[in-house]
C-alpha cells in the first residue's frame, strides 16, 4: 500500500489573476538548464523579467559545519564536492589555505605537478562549461564534440589519481604520488591536439548566427555591478577589469610561467564565450611549459615538517620516530597555530577562497568557503530583470555557476 | 554507569587528547609598516574612527573596528583608498567564550592586488549594520549570516533564511547546534512530506552507511537471491532467481545461428 | 509445383515469432528506458557523461527527459538535501506508472560521506527505490551496468498488473 503523502498541488507556481497583468512564475529547483539545483521565482511582464528572486540551498550539504568537526586531512575530500566539475582546484584552494596558516613550503616538483593539475582541471572545466552551455542554447553536437575531448582529460585523471571526478589529487603540503610512466606523453598529446578541437568548436559557433543571436548583448554586467557584486574570474574579465589572481597574487609556478589573461570589454555573454575559449588555449599554454620544467625537479613530493606532515612511507616503515609521528597525525590530526588566514586561488570559475580560523585544536575554528559561484548566483537578481524570459537559460549559462558551491 | 558530562554550548568535536604543556603556536602578528600601501589605508581609517587593534598577518592586513563604526569604516575604504570588491563576509561564533559573534570583511584593491580584513565584535542580541549600499554583494553574505549563524542586521533589504528552508529551526552554523541535527532536522522531511503519524513506520534516520541486513527482506533485497518482500530468510538459504537471459535473449534464440551463406560454399 | 517447405515457427529470420503479451510488452518496457533528468550534485555530471559520446546511453534506448510525465525511471543522482526532499516526493508522483527509481551514488543511497544535518540519510526515505548505485561519484560504466540491471528486472515483472508498493512507501 502507498504511504500517502500529504503535499498539496502547488499552484503557488502560476499566479495568473494578478491587478498589474504580472506573472509569477516559477523556475527549477529541478530544471534541465539551471545547471544544478537553483529556483528562480520570476516575476514576468508579457515575456519580459520584471523581478528574479534567486533561491538557492537545495544542495546545502553543510560542508562549513562538516569541517568544524574534522581533521585537516579528512576534511579534503569533501572539498572534491564542491565544485565538483574541477574537483582539484578546490582540494588545492584548501591545501593552500592550510599551508599557509602553518607556514609551509612545498616541494618544487609537486609545485609543478599540482599546477599541471589545476590547468587539466581548468581546461576540463571550461569543456564542460561549453558544453553545457551550447546544449542549454541548442547546439546539440557541440556537446557531444566537447565531451569527447573532456573524456580524454579525465583518463589522464584518472592515470593520475584513480578518479574521473572527485580526485583528492592534493594532499596539505604537496601531492600524494610522483606522475605514472608516460603520463607526460600523454598529456602532451592531448593538449597539443587541443587547439585543433577547440577551433573546431569555434568553427561551429563563433561566427554561428544564432549563436551569436543569443549570446551578443544578453547577459551585460557593467564593471560597476561586477565589482559591487564581488564577481570574479571571468565574469569580471569579460566587464574590461583586468585581474586574475594567478597574475597579481601569484601562487604556485604562476610567476615563473608565461600566459596571458584574454579580457573584453563587451560584458556579454558572447565576450566571456570568447575568453573561455582562450583561457583554454592559455592553459595549453602553460602545461607545455610546465612538461618542460618537470624533468629538472628534485624527487621530494611532500614537505618536510614531521608537527603536521606525515613522513615519506619508506620512512614510516623503517623509522620509529616517523612511525609515532605518523600515528598521531592520522589519529589526532595535526595541530595549526592559532589564527586565521584568507587565501583566495583562481579556479575556474573565479575566486575560490578559503578562510581558516584556527584556535589551536586539530578541527578548524570555522571555516568559510568563498566560492565565486555564490556571487554570481546572486549577481542574477540584478541581471535578470529587463531581459527576456528565453535569455534567463542563456545568462545562467553564461555565469558558470555550479550548485555545490554555491549551497556547500 | 556515568556518562562523561557533555558541555552544551560547544557540541562541535574535540580532540580526545591534548598533551597538558602544549602550547599552541601563534601565526605571527606583525605590526603594520610605517610605509607602504597599508600604512595609508589605516591611516585613512585611522583618521575618523577608532582602530581597537591592527596587525599584518599573512601579508593582509587585520583591523579590528567598532560595531558601530563598519559602514563609515568600510566606505572609507571604498571611496578614498579604492577597495571596491567585498570579496567575502561572515561571521565567526565566539558565544561560548564571548558571548557574540566576530564579524570579518574581507575587501579587496583590484589596482593594487591588497586585501584588508575589517573585524567587528558583537553581542549575541546587537545587530550590526548592513553594508549592503556599499557593497551590493553584502546582500546575500548578509542573508547567509543570518541564515547560518543568527548574526541580526539592521536595515537589510530582505532579510530572509537564504540556504535553509524558510520553516526551518535554529541556526546551523553555531557551536550549540549538532552536526546530526536536532530533532527537527532530522525529522524534517518525514513530518513535510507524510506528516508526524508517519514517523514510526519510516522510522528514525539511520547514520550508519555501512549498515546491511541481510535478513532483513522488508528493507534489503539481493539481486539473484531474492525472495518475496517480508519472507523470512534464515542462514545459507539461497534462492536463486530464473532471469529470462539465462536462456537467451528473448527473439534472438528464435533465429537460426547456423551461418546460411557459409554452408553453401562448402 | 514447388512446395513451400518452410516452418515459419522454427525457421530463423522470418517475420512470425510467438510470445507473451507480457515478454513481448516488458521487452519494450525495458529497451526504451526514459529516464528523467534528477541531477542533484555531483552524479549528474557522470550521468550527464554517460549521456555524451564515449558512453553513449542512446544505445539502451535511454533518452534523457526534463519532464516528470514522459518519464519512467527516476535517476536520483546526487544528494538530497531536506530542502529539496519535498520536491523529489512531488516529480516522483508526476511520473506516470510503470515507473522506477535508480539512487545513484553514496549520497542518494545513504546520505554518504555528508552525516550532518541538512542531508535527507538515504532518498529511500522519500521515495522507494528500486536499484541501489554505490559509488562516489559511480562511473558511468556503473550506470550502464544499472540500466541493464533494471532491464533485467522489468523483464521479470508481469506487465499487465498495477505495481506492486516496494519497500517503504
Amino acid at each position: 500500500m502507498q504511504q500517502t503523502n500529504k503535499l498539496r498541488p502547488f499552484f503557488e507556481n502560476l499566479e495568473f489573476e494578478r491587478e498589474d497583468n504580472h506573472m509569477v512564475i516559477n523556475f527549477g529547483p529541478q530544471h534541465p538548464s539551471a545547471h544544478g539545483q537553483l529556483r528562480l521565482i520570476l516575476e514576468l511582464d508579457g515575456e519580459q523579467v520584471v523581478r528574479a528572486v534567486p533561491d538557492i540551498g537545495y544542495l546545502h550539504r553543510g560542508m562549513e559545519k562538516m569541517a568544524e568537526n574534522m581533521i585537516y586531512n579528512e576534511f579534503l575530500p569533501t572539498t572534491d564536492r564542491m565544485d565538483y566539475i574541477a574537483a582539484t582546484s578546490n582540494n588545492y584552494g584548501f591545501a593552500l589555505a592550510v599551508e599557509k596558516l602553518i607556514g609551509l613550503e612545498v616541494p618544487r616538483r609537486a609545485k609543478v605537478i599540482r599546477t599541471i593539475l589545476l590547468e587539466l582541471n581548468r581546461i576540463i572545466s571550461h569543456l564542460f562549461w561549453l558544453a553545457t552551455h551550447a546544449l542549454d542554447i541548442g547546439a546539440m553536437s557541440v556537446f557531444l564534440y566537447c565531451f569527447r575531448e573532456r573524456e580524454f582529460a579525465m583518463d589522464l585523471m584518472e592515470d593520475y589519481c584513480g578518479a574521473r571526478l572527485t580526485h583528492s589529487a592534493v594532499r596539505i603540503g604537496g601531492v600524494p604520488l610522483d606522475l605514472p610512466e608516460g603520463w607526460l606523453g600523454a598529456l602532451a598529446k592531448f593538449v597539443n591536439e587541443l587547439p585543433k578541437n577547440i577551433k573546431d568548436y569555434e568553427d561551429l559557433l563563433t561566427e554561428n548566427r544564432i549563436w551569436r543571436m543569443r549570446l551578443e548583448g544578453v547577459g551585460v554586467v557593467p564593471p560597476e555591478m561586477a565589482k559591487s557584486w564581488g564577481c570574479t574570474g571571468i565574469m569580471l574579465r569579460g566587464s574590461g577589469i583586468e585581474y586574475d589572481i594567478r597574475k597579481e597574487e601569484p601562487y604556485e609556478l604562476y610567476d615563473e610561467l608565461e600566459f596571458d589573461i584574454p579580457v573584453t570589454d563587451s560584458c556579454d555573454s558572447y565576450g566571456r564565450y570568447l575568453l573561455y575559449m582562450e583561457e583554454m588555449r592559455q592553459s595549453v599554454r602553460i602545461i607545455q611549459q610546465l612538461i618542460a620544467m618537470y624533468d629538472d625537479t628534485p624527487p621530494e613530493l611532500m614537505a618536510h615538517a614531521p608537527q603536521y606532515i606525515s613522513a615519506p612511507k619508506e620512512d614510516i616503515m623503517t623509522q620509529n620516530y616517523s612511525l609515532m609521528q605518523h600515528f598521531v597525525l592520522v589519529t589526532q590530526g595535526m595541530r595549526p597555530p592559532v589564527g586565521e588566514v584568507y587565501v583566495p586561488t583562481e579556479s575556474p570559475k573565479g575566486e575560490l577562497g578559503f578562510y581558516i580560523n584556527s584556535q589551536g585544536d586539530p578541527y578548524p575554528y570555522r571555516l568559510k568557503m568563498r566560492a565565486p559561484s555564490f556571487w554570481h548566483c546572486g549577481i542574477l537578481q540584478d541581471l535578470l530583470p529587463g531581459t527576456y524570459i528565453a535569455d534567463i537559460v542563456t545568462i545562467i549559462g553564461s555565469t558558470n555557476i555550479v550548485f555545490g558551491e554555491i549551497d556547500r | 554507569m556515568m556518562r562523561p558530562y557533555v558541555p552544551k554550548d560547544n557540541v562541535q568535536a574535540k580532540a580526545y587528547y591534548t598533551d597538558r604543556f602544549w602550547v599552541a603556536p601563534r601565526v605571527p602578528e606583525e605590526p603594520v609598516p610605517e610605509e607602504g600601501v597599508y600604512a595609508e589605508d589605516l591611516a585613512a581609517v585611522k583618521a575618523k574612527c577608532e582602530v581597537l587593534k591592527a596587525y599584518i598577518q599573512r601579508d593582509q592586513l587585520v583591523i579590528y573596528i567598532n560595531p558601530e563604526d563598519n559602514v563609515e569604516v568600510l566606505r572609507i575604504l571604498k571611496e578614498e583608498r579604492w577597495y571596491e570588491m567585498l570579496s567575502e563576509m561572515s561571521a565567526v561564533d565566539f558565544l561560548a567564550q564571548r558571548g557574540g559573534f566576530e564579524i570579518f570583511y574581507q575587501i579587496l584593491n583590484l589596482n593594487t592586488a591588497k586585501r584588508i580584513r575589517v573585524k567587528c565584535f558583537v553581542k549575541e542580541d546587537q545587530a550590526i549594520e548592513s553594508v549592503n549600499p556599499l557593497y551590493r554583494s553584502a546582500d546575500w553574505a548578509e542573508r547567509e549570516m543570518w541564515d547560518l549563524l543568527g548574526v541580526k542586521v539592521n536595515n537589510h533589504p530582505y532579510l530572509k533564511r537564504l540556504i535553509m528552508p524558510d520553516d526551518w529551526e535554529g541556526h546551523p552554523l553555531r557551536k550549540t547546534y549538532p552536526l546530526e541535527g536536532d530533532e527537527f532536522a532530522q525529522w524534517y522531511e518525514v513530518d513535510k512530506i507524510f506528516g508526524k503519524e508517519a514517523r514510526d513506520i519510516i522510522g528514525p534516520e539511520n547514520r550508519d552507511p555501512a549498515r546491511v541486513d541481510r535478513y532483513d527482506t522488508e528493507r534489503f533485497a539481493r539481486l539473484g537471491h531474492e525472495v518475496p518482500k517480508g519472507a523470512p530468510v534464515d542462514e545459507g538459504s539461497a534462492t536463486p532467481v530464473q532471469y529470462q537471459e539465462e536462456e537467451g535473449v528473448f527473439m534472438i534464440e528464435k533465429f537460426n545461428k547456423a551461418p546460411k551463406v557459409l554452408d553453401k560454399r562448402k | 509445383m514447388a512446395q513451400h517447405q518452410v516452418n515459419y515457427t522454427q525457421s530463423g529470420g522470418l517475420p512470425v515469432a510467438l510470445t507473451t503479451v507480457d515478454k513481448i510488452l516488458n521487452w519494450g518496457r525495458s529497451n526504451s528506458i526514459w529516464a528523467l533528468t534528477y541531477g542533484l550534485a555531483c552524479c549528474a555530471i557522470e550521468m550527464m557523461a554517460s549521456g555524451a559520446s564515449r558512453y553513449d546511453f542512446d544505445r539502451f534506448g535511454t533518452i534523457f527527459r526534463a519532464s516528470p510525465r514522459q518519464a519512467d525511471v527516476m535517476i536520483v543522482a546526487g544528494t538530497l538535501t531536506k530542502k529539496h526532499a519535498e520536491f523529489i516526493r512531488r516529480l516522483y508522483d508526476q511520473m506516470t506508472e510503470p515507473k522506477w527509481v535508480i539512487s545513484m551514488g553514496s549520497c542518494a543511497n545513504t546520505g554518504g560521506m555528508f552525516n550532518t544535518y541538512a542531508t535527507v540519510q538515504g532518498c529511500d526515505r522519500v521515495i522507494p527505490v528500486d536499484l541501489y548505485l554505490p559509488g562516489c561519484a559511480p562511473r558511468p560504466e556503473t550506470l550502464q551496468y544499472a540500466v541493464m540491471l533494471l532491464q533485467q528486472k522489468i523483464r521479470r515483472e508481469s506487465a499487465n498488473k498495477s505495481q506492486k508498493a516496494k519497500r517503504l512507501v
